[in-house]
Parts: C-alpha cells; sequence; structure tokens
C-alpha cells in the first residue's frame, strides 16, 4: 500500500469515527445558548428603559448568551419542551471551525499542505482586519470623532458622551495620520517622513527618560546593596545561617552583575583581571540562557497542552475536567447541578 | 547501522508525535480524574499573593491585560486567579489592556470570575472594563499624570467622567495596587518603567505597587526588578498553578465547606502535560547527546585505528 | 526640505516629552504629544490593515505564485473588516436602544466576535504553540555540552525543567531538612533569583545604556537613519 494511499484510509477513518461520534450519544462540539429577551419603551421624558410585564416594547431583540452544555441538560430535565436554552448552528459551526484550524495548523507538522495554507490566509486577513476595527472604534471614533465631530459622534457611535465641545487640537494628529497614509501613494510618500519623525521624536524622548530611570538606575541600585545581610531568627537573634546564605546571596549576584557588565564591556581588551571577570561573566550569562530555555519551553508546552484540551474537552467531549457537560454524565442530579451550572455559566471557547 | 546512528537521523516527525502523546495523554487521564499535583509556592508567587493580602478593604485595583489568545494558555488561569483573588476581598477592580486582542479575554474574565461568583457587584461602582487604548507606552506616559485623558470612555463607550469609581482617579498614582498580566511588548517591563520606577524616588509620596503574572519568555527578564519594582510575580504556567492552590487554600480557609469549582483548578491541571513534556525534552536532550558522544568516540577510535595503520 | 523639518519635528516632540519629566508647569507637554501618538498608532493600524491590502491585491493582479491565498487573505480580510465596521450582528446599548451602532464592537454574539473567537483566537494560539515540537526537535539535534558553557546552559536547562515540575519533589524531595536548598525546586529559584537576575540585569543595564544614548543621538539630529537614504 503506498503511502499516499495509507494516510487517506486513517483519514477516512477518522473521519467515519468523528461522524459517529458527532451524531450519536450526547454528540460533540456543540455549543449551546441561552436567549435574553431585551425590550424597551421611552418614557415621558425621553429616557429609554426595560419595558415593564406586559406592556409591548418599541424597540426589542433576543441577545444569545454562551452557555455550557450542561445548562441545556439541567434546562431539558426539567421542561423538555423549553426552548430558552438551545443549541447555536453559528456557534457550533465556529466551533468546529475552531477544530478545523487547529488541525490545519497542526497538520504542518507533517508537511507543508494547502490546509495549513489557508489557515496561514486566515489568519493573516483576519488579524489585520481585527487591528484595523480596534483602531476605528475604540480609539479613532472616541477621540478623534468625540474631538472634531462630538455631534455626530454622539447621535450615532457614542450617545452617552458629555463633553460635546470639541477639542481643536485633534486635528494635529489627524493631519499627522492623513500623512502617514500618503505612504500609500508613492507620488507623495515622502510626506509621511514628517509623522514617522513624530513618533521616532516621541519614542525617543519617552525611552531616554524610561530606560535610564527605570532601568539603569534602578536596577544599579538594586545592585549596590550591603554584600553582608543581616537575618534574624523568629526569637529575634541572629540566624546564622540565614545571614550566611542571604549574604552569599547577595554576593553572588553582585560578582555576577560587574562580571557580565565587563564581558559587555569591549573598549578594553579582555586579558588578565578583565578577562577572568568576563569569563566569569559568560558562565552567569550561561546559566542566565539556560534558565531562558528552560522558562521557554514551559511556556510553549503550556500553549500546546491549552491547545490539546481545547480539543478533547470543548470539541471532541472526550474529557469534561471543568464540569462543562457535567448533568450528562449523572443523570437525575437536576437541582444541585442546574445551581452549579448557573453559577458557573463560562462560556465554551 | 546501530540503534544509535538510527536514533540520530530518525524523522522529526517521531518526535513531534512523541511530544504530542507525552502532553496529549496527562491531559486525557488528569481532565478523567480531576487529580492535579501539590503544589508549594516559590518565593516570587508568594510575594504576590501577600502584597495583595497586605492591601486594606476598599483597595483600587488595576488588572491590566497585555496578552492575546495565543499566550492565553499561560495567563488567562493567571487572570482568573487574580480576579477572583481580588474580587474575594472586595478591592475596586478596573480592567484595562494596552493590547488590541485583549478585551474578548476581560469580558471572559469579568463572566467567569465577577458575574458568575459575585452577582452582587456591580458595573461602575465595584468594577470597570475601560477597554483597550493604542500607544504602548505612550499610553502609560499619559496615564501616569492623567488616567482620563488616555481612557476617555470604558469598553461600553460610556465615558468615564460618568462612572462612579473613576471619580476618585486623577492617575495611575490614585491606585493601591496594579496586576499586569504580560505577554510581551507592551508588558511588565513598560509598566515598571513608566509606571512604578518614577514614584520610587520618593518625590511622589507613597511607592506604586505592582504584581505580575509573566509568560515563560518573560519570567527570567523580570526578575531582575523583583522584589523593588516588582512586589511579586507569577512566572509561567507553574506561577499560575501556585497562585491557584494558594488562593483556593485561602478561599477555603476563609469559608469552610466551600466547593472549589474545577474551573479554577485549570493551571494546576495542565502541570500534569507539563512534568511530561518537560521529561521529554530532558529525555530527548540526553539521548541527543549521548548519541553525538558516542559517535564522536567511535570516530574518534576509527581516526585512530587509521593512524596506526601503516 | 521635508527632512529638515521632519528633524524639527523630531527634536520637539521629543524634547517636549523629556521636559515634561523634569518640569512639571509643562507636564501636559507630554501628555498632549504622548495623545496624538496615541491617535496617530490607531491610524497607523488602519495603514497596516491597507498596506496589507495592497501587498495582497498586488499580488492577485500579477498572478504571482501563491495568488488564489492572497485572494483568501483578501476574503478574510475584507469580510472581517466589513463585519466589524458595520457591527454586524452588534444590539445596541441597553441605555440607548435607539441608536443602533451604540453596542460593543466585539460584543457576544455578533459577526465579529466569531471571527475573533472561532478564527483569529484558534490560529494565533495554535501557531505559537507548534513551537514546542520544533524546541524539542531542536534540543534533540542541537543541544550538546560540547564544552564548559554549554554545559552550564543544559545543565541550568535541566535543573529549572526538572525543578519547575512535580518531578523536582520525587527526585529530590527525600533529601533531609539541612540540605534542603539542593532540592531541584530550590536549586530552580536560586539559579532565576541569583544567577539568572545577574545575568539579565546585566544585559538590562546595558541595554538602558544603549538605548538612552541612541535616544540622544536621534533627538539631536545625529542619527538620521530613520530618515532614509538623503535625496
Amino acid at each position: 500500500m503506498s503511502r499516499r494511499a495509507l494516510w487517506s484510509l486513517v483519514l477516512a477513518v477518522a473521519l467515519v469515527l468523528l461522524a459517529i461520534r458527532a451524531f450519536t450519544g450526547p454528540g460533540m462540539g456543540r455549543s449551546y445558548v441561552s436567549d435574553q429577551q431585551m425590550g424597551f419603551v421611552q418614557s415621558a421624558d425621553g429616557v429609554w428603559e426595560a419595558a415593564p410585564d406586559g406592556v409591548t416594547p418599541t424597540i426589542s431583540w433576543t441577545a444569545e448568551l454562551s452557555v455550557p452544555p450542561r445548562v441545556f441538560y439541567a434546562a431539558n430535565a426539567k421542561d423538555p419542551k423549553q426552548t430558552t436554552v438551545h443549541l447555536s448552528l453559528s456557534r457550533t459551526l465556529g466551533l468546529w471551525a475552531a477544530a478545523f484550524f487547529t488541525l490545519a495548523i497542526l497538520s504542518f507538522l507533517y508537511a507543508d499542505n494547502p490546509c495549513y495554507k489557508v489557515a496561514e490566509a486566515a489568519v493573516v486577513g483576519v488579524s489585520a482586519a481585527y487591528w484595523g476595527i480596534v483602531g476605528v472604534w475604540d480609539v479613532l471614533v472616541p477621540k478623534l470623532g468625540g474631538a472634531l465631530l462630538p455631534l455626530y459622534t454622539k447621535a450615532h457611535f457614542l450617545p452617552s458622551l458629555t463633553d460635546v465641545t470639541g477639542n481643536w487640537w485633534m486635528l494635529v494628529p489627524l493631519a499627522l495620520g492623513l500623512m502617514l497614509l500618503c505612504r500609500l501613494v508613492p507620488k507623495v510618500a515622502s510626506v509621511s517622513l514628517l509623522p514617522l519623525a513624530f513618533v521616532i521624536g516621541t519614542t525617543a524622548g519617552l525611552k531616554f527618560i524610561s530606560f535610564t530611570e527605570g532601568d539603569l538606575l534602578a536596577q544599579s541600585a538594586a545592585t549596590m546593596k550591603p554584600l553582608y545581610v543581616e537575618r534574624l531568627g523568629v526569637d529575634g537573634a541572629l540566624d546564622l545561617a540565614m545571614t550566611v546564605g542571604a549574604s552569599l546571596k547577595q554576593t553572588l549576584l553582585f560578582v555576577g552583575v560587574i562580571c557580565a557588565l565587563a564581558y559587555f564591556y569591549f573598549s578594553v581588551e579582555h586579558k588578565g583581571v578583565v578577562g577572568r571577570a568576563a569569563r566569569v561573566g559568560i558562565w552567569y550569562l550561561m546559566i542566565t540562557f539556560g534558565a531562558g530555555f528552560g522558562f521557554t519551553v514551559m511556556g510553549r508546552i503550556a500553549l500546546l497542552a491549552a491547545r490539546f484540551e481545547f480539543m478533547l474537552d470543548d470539541w471532541l467531549w472526550l474529557i469534561d475536567p471543568s464540569g462543562k457537560r457535567v448533568v450528562a454524565l449523572t443523570a437525575g442530579a437536576g437541582e444541585v447541578l442546574g445551581q452549579f451550572a448557573q453559577i458557573h455559566s463560562v462560556s465554551v471557547w | 547501522m546501530s540503534l544509535l546512528e538510527r536514533l540520530d537521523i530518525i524523522d522529526r516527525r517521531w518526535i513531534f508525535l512523541l511530544m504530542a502523546l507525552a502532553v496529549s495523554i496527562p491531559i486525557i487521564v488528569s481532565g478523567m480524574t480531576g487529580k492535579t499535583f501539590p503544589e508549594s509556592a516559590t518565593p516570587t508567587t508568594q510575594t504576590a499573593f501577600d502584597t495583595i493580602e497586605s492591601l486594606p478593604a476598599g483597595s483600587k485595583v488595576l488588572l491590566a491585560f497585555d496578552f492575546d489568545p495565543a499566550s492565553a494558555g499561560e495567563l488567562q488561569p493567571m487572570a482568573i486567579a487574580f480576579t477572583r483573588h481580588v474580587a474575594s476581598r472586595d478591592f475596586d477592580m478596573y480592567f484595562a489592556t494596552l493590547w488590541a486582542p485583549a478585551p474578548p479575554l476581560i469580558i471572559e474574565t469579568i463572566k467567569s470570575v465577577i458575574v458568575a461568583g459575585h452577582p452582587h457587584m456591580v458595573y461602575g461602582v465595584d468594577y470597570v472594563n475601560l477597554g483597550f487604548q493604542a500607544g504602548n507606552e505612550s499610553v502609560l506616559k499619559v496615564i501616569s499624570t492623567d488616567f482620563k485623558q488616555s481612557f476617555t470612555v470604558d469598553a461600553r463607550g460610556t465615558p468615564v467622567t460618568s462612572i462612579p469609581m473613576m471619580a476618585d482617579i486623577k492617575s495611575t498614582e490614585d491606585f493601591d495596587l496594579i496586576i499586569n498580566l504580560s505577554a510581551g511588548y507592551p508588558g511588565c517591563k513598560e509598566w515598571v518603567q513608566y509606571i512604578v520606577s518614577p514614584t520610587l524616588s520618593g518625590d511622589h509620596g507613597t511607592e506604586l505597587k505592582l504584581v505580575a503574572g509573566v509568560t515563560g519568555v518573560q519570567a527570567p527578564q523580570m526578575v531582575p526588578y523583583w522584589p523593588r519594582q516588582l512586589k511579586g510575580m507569577l512566572a509561567a504556567i507553574k506561577g499560575a498553578a501556585e497562585y491557584e492552590a494558594l488562593v483556593n487554600a485561602s478561599l477555603m480557609e476563609a469559608n469552610p465547606g466551600l466547593i472549589i469549582s474545577p474551573v479554577f483548578n485549570e493551571a494546576q491541571r495542565r502541570m500534569a502535560p507539563q512534568l511530561f513534556g518537560h521529561l521529554l525534552m530532558v529525555s530527548l536532550i540526553i539521548l541527543g547527546n549521548v548519541i553525538h558522544f558516542s559517535r564522536k568516540r567511535a570516530g574518534g577510535t576509527a581516526v585512530k585505528a587509521l593512524r596506526s595503520t601503516p | 526640505m521635508t527632512r529638515q523639518i521632519a528633524l524639527i519635528i523630531t527634536f520637539v516632540s521629543g524634547f517636549a516629552m523629556v521636559a515634561s519629566a523634569f518640569f512639571k508647569p509643562v507636564e501636559h507637554w507630554g501628555e498632549d504629544v504622548a495623545e496624538w501618538f496615541n491617535v496617530l498608532a490607531a491610524i497607523a493600524f488602519v495603514l497596516g490593515a491597507a498596506n496589507l491590502a495592497k501587498v495582497h491585491l498586488e499580488k492577485i493582479s500579477s498572478r504571482s505564485p501563491g495568488w488564489g491565498y492572497s485572494g483568501l487573505t483578501i476574503f478574510f480580510f475584507t469580510f472581517t473588516f466589513a463585519v466589524g465596521l458595520m457591527k454586524l450582528g452588534v444590539h445596541p446599548m441597553d441605555k440607548f436602544p435607539a441608536v443602533a451602532m451604540s453596542g460593543e464592537k466585539d460584543a457576544e454574539g455578533s459577526a465579529f466576535w466569531w471571527m475573533y473567537a472561532f478564527v483569529m483566537s484558534p490560529l494565533t494560539s495554535t501557531m505559537f504553540a507548534l513551537l514546542a515540537f520544533f524546541v524539542a526537535s531542536a534540543a534533540f539535534r542541537a543541544f550538546r555540552a560540547k564544552n564548559v558553557e554549554a554545559a552550564l546552559l543544559l545543565g541550568t536547562a535541566f535543573i529549572v525543567l526538572l525543578g519547575r515540575t512535580f518531578a523536582g519533589v520525587v527526585l529530590t524531595g527525600w533529601l533531609p531538612e539541612s540540605l534542603s536548598f539542593l532540592r531541584l525546586e530550590n536549586l530552580a529559584s536560586l539559579i532565576l533569583e541569583v544567577f539568572n537576575s545577574a545575568g539579565n540585569r546585566a544585559i538590562i543595564i546595558g541595554i538602558a545604556l544603549g538605548v538612552a544614548a541612541q535616544s540622544l543621538k536621534i533627538m539631536l539630529g545625529l542619527d538620521r537613519s530613520y530618515l532614509g537614504a538623503s535625496n
């Protein structure tokens, strides 16, 4: 059997198993929502408020809040005809899309393939649009719109805006921003040097102060401390072992900083005392990089575990560590679990 | 071909498979049994916990979520644990972020901790979501002297001037504690540089306290700031697990009979795949070295044999 | 001429920030300039998005290799941008139900939220997680204790990897209290707080010196590399 045929067979078997699991028993990869009816009426003084019971609202809609499957099971156990908590087709589809994209990225481990490339195209497109939209709604509308077109902004986007006097100084960043967009037009691209100069100048000014104050001075001060560190025991007397330990730590720290700095100091040749100090400095730096490596591995494995947990828990429903579907597993536990479900109504993703 | 030689040229996809198994099998086992390893707090975690415990009632805490979904696997359990701790002490909570993809993570945390566990808390009075501000450290520069100039509206578009709990906030110095969850730039380092360090000179009255939860990549780089500029730090998922255990223990001590929901054991649960992932890494490095040195020795012997041949 | 103006802008904006840190009466200079910077940063997000669209559209029009994937990128970009801009599926704020666009852009259930939760979030987190596999493979192939320095790096990594999990407790938990400092979890803490702290502190101090000097050079116009080649 060729390798291609073998992989096709494996994939087909996996798909069949997936289909069986998805459409039999409690299923898998389903997302549920709870409907919340929202209705509003306008009072005599023009203020909108929630419509009281029995009053037909002027404006109404249904909000859907994600709930874990156990809430659906509990609601159905109480009233099998209820429709308030129900399956959400769009979010179920979303869950499967998330699983597909996860697998598509992981498929790169085997070899580069079209699925991975599709996922790559999706992440680039969605991320760029996400950042752009966040910039528009979180900054440009409230800050530029609120300052330069306050009444329009209040009427259409930020109805709770109280200060509608405007701030014409915001024309400065607007002008700089427009110049920045000139980058897209080759003929006038050189104009974008001006906002770039503003960004570089501001950043330089900011960093000059912060790195000097927060890093250079504060870190030097944290190093230049007495090497003898006194430690007292619970009885108030000198604890010799603790004192020796703390003093040794402080000495090692001090020596380490000086030696590592000696290694970075290239204005003198690394010979004699400086050379020996630099050599010790390298050892310190190697230990530092070793710790960095260890923690990096830790971080990456944690992220991988989170992804696997999503696949095994949220999508495949093979495990349920946080009790999202606990009602399904313990039928008849009704009331208590229903309360538990309400208290911990976290969304699926 | 000897076994070591075969291992030396092994297809890397076998290593990938081993890593996948080392991480997924413990997830399945711990997911089914619900068992976790006992955790004892390291000094950086303990000082983070103690700093929050030492705050008086009514303290104002700014929670800065500077991370995105890519690092949520490490930082979201910390965010949940920090928020639980702060909410259980009835402190005023101010959520904000300098990372554009973070606002949904803030909403998720508020939903799972405050809305679900502390329904008596009122938005705008006990907690507020100030959302995202663009500009990185430049935002920090502004809020260090005039908070409302940068955060003009909250995440819902309500002007901060009409939010009751914002009335006393003029600058970051009005907070009793800042908790930062940091996945890189801008993050913990910038909060240390722009917000905390200027208050250390004593010219600004009291020193501002900063506690952070950082990713594994960042943790070693942030340690030099501890304990002076950074009062406490949760380092990677291990720090999250330690902190989770501390918070759970303190809540159970304060409320005898309280049953902790498994939702709040996420980081502790993750220490199982972590253990086996680390063991695999160590084994792979050792095996790689054994192969290298045995081949070197064999090569050396062969060369010697070649040289001694007339 | 543009370059001269650019140099003046750099100088003025930079020293406005510096002056605001030293002189209380002009503190608001720093705030104002920083606030303009923040707005400009948001416009830069839009520029970035537009630039991405431009690059991929060019790729499509020139039918360069992989242009189909560029088409997909444009599709995902346009769809996300459009639904975000229109706030598709976002309900108005409870207090202002008559203002259709008053709701949060990423409210749960909206199309923009869907793209974030089910596309962007799993994709970015899996991409980061992927590195666990490559780190493992690279460590197997390249992490060799060839000399003292490499051995130190490797030994430290072992202690941190084992000491930060339950393996540390299993392997060295039996050590008596008097030798507790040799337990792997304590050794890992010692490495982090002393040796790693010293190494990283030296790096921090070195970088701080470099950044301060470079910032001064930029503000004073001694470093003009950011302006590109002189025309």
